[in-house]
């Protein structure tokens, strides 16, 4: 059977706020946003977190039209969507989104809660789009938590990376309940990406 | 056994480093990517349907209006939105943004002399129905220069962005224009490998045209579909 080719992806460019984030920039008529940094709004279990991090270019310098966008079970490990046969919290989503074009220091930040193992053999963790202007398709990343190290020890993705390259993968736990997780591109400390 | 999403394509796809686009070399991932296999965290994935549409969402001569219409050539964007085997996705989101007809976007760091529109403002979404079909009002995009090299400009395009059943059928892509002859001289068009570029242009239609009203492009889509393989465990 002939099977059509995927649409090849193009980059979202330097002004995707707009169309993807325009309440997070401030854009006052037009679209409101279907996903932003606070995923946490409203009667949702679990415990609050915030993850925030800035994504860097080869050269080291931070970039500040970048969008990151993350999907997460909630916190019992159970995803919003049908796959799941569970289904989640039903407050919570799982979808945040957040440009780094607002944040006096560039930064990305996710408002959320700290995600359960979704099954046996994961460990909490984040799935991570990172796109940008100069991305001509996106990158796949996880992020995982720095104060679960037994369950990121037996973790199955975790295992299948280079021991020396797990840690660009690990978000380090910082004041209350802050993590930080930074985004290398490139260089000696280059962020995992993954083939999905 | 089990359905497992498709590889992404990536002989059509454009690399991560294209020297000629001059912002990819710093940019994009060097070091081999590492395979990931597809649990419940993969094959799940954002859902937005219907309740993330409202109003004149999908309406861009509409949904910016201050005190008139906007300016340009109204045109009308539909297509379908399909798997690799050709089985239509319904209730899929998708999310556009374009340049006003003079080729400014309304976003702050847009520096291009040319006029804002005030009752443009450039985005929009809409969800699919049961046949995958989608379709947009809009203002036909203008051209407009960028900083890549001398006297660069891209064609005109609107940008598209889609999630599809699961967070690995996520596309961000751009719609371009047939005949432009600008696609020629673009790099960011010209990093789609040959055999797929024409992918990502649409056609004019005089089905979708409505008449005394506007011109139609059709414009479809095509995710990563899924086969019966067996899953990773
Ligand atoms: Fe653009």
């Amino acid at each position: 059977m002939t099977k059509l080719r995927q649409t090849p992806s193009q980059t979202v460019g330097p002004y995707f706020a707009y169309g993807l984030s325009p309440e997070q920039y401030g854009y006052q008529h037009g679209l409101t946003s279907i996903a932003g940094h606070d995923m946490a709004a409203g009667d949702v279990e679990g415990q609050q977190i915030r993850i925030e991090g800035r994504v860097f270019d080869g050269a080291g310098n931070v970039i500040s039209d970048a969008l990151i966008e993350v999907w997460q079970a909630d916190a019992l490990g159970r995803y919003a969507h049908p796959a799941d046969p569970r289904g989640s919290n039903s407050n919570f989503k799982g979808f945040g989104r957040c440009g780094t074009g607002t944040d006096p220091q560039n930064r990305f930040w996710f408002d959320t809660i700290k995600p359960g193992a979704p099954e046996a053999g994961q460990a909490p963790h984040l799935s991570v789009i990172v796109t940008m202007r100069g991305m001509l398709l996106h990158a796949f990343t996880r992020i995982y938590f720095s104060d679960e190290a037994s369950a990121n020890a037996a973790d199955k993705v975790l295992n299948a990376v280079p021991a020396e390259r797990r840690n660009t993968l690990i978000a380090t736990k910082r004041d209350g309940n802050v993590y930080r997780f930074d985004i290398h591109m490139q260089g000696d400390n280059e962020t995992v990406f993954f083939d999905a | 056994m089990n359905d497992t999403v498709n590889p992404r394509d990536w002989a059509g796809q454009p690399a991560y480093i294209v020297p000629e686009y001059k912002s990819t070399p710093l940019r994009g991932p060097t070091k081999p990517l590492i395979p990931l296999p597809q649990t419940l965290s993969e094959v799940t994935g954002p859902v937005y349907g219907h309740e993330a549409v409202t109003g004149n969402d999908a309406d861009l001569t509409r949904n910016g209006r201050r005190n008139g219409e906007p300016l340009g050539e109204r045109i009308i964007v539909a297509g379908r939105v399909l798997d690799e085997d050709g089985r239509p996705l319904p209730n899929t989101l998708l999310e556009i943004w374009q340049a006003n007809a003079g080729g400014r976007y309304i976003h702050a760091t847009d520096q291009h002399d040319a006029p804002i529109d005030p009752n443009f403002f450039g985005g929009g979404r809409c969800v699919t129905d049961a046949e995958g079909r989608y379709q947009f009002m809009t203002i036909k995009p203008g051209a407009y220069p960028w900083p890549n090299h001398h006297n660069a400009w891209r064609p005109n395009h609107i940008h598209f962005s889609l999630f599809g059943p699961s967070f690995l059928t996520r596309l961000v892509t751009q719609m371009y224009f047939p005949g432009d002859p600008l696609l020629d001289l673009d790099p960011i068009f010209l990093a789609t490998p040959a055999e797929t570029r024409d992918l990502l242009v649409s056609k004019f239609s005089l089905d979708l045209t409505q008449p005394n009203y506007a011109l139609g492009y059709r414009f479809d889509i095509v995710l990563r579909g899924r086969s019966a393989t067996p899953m990773e465990a």
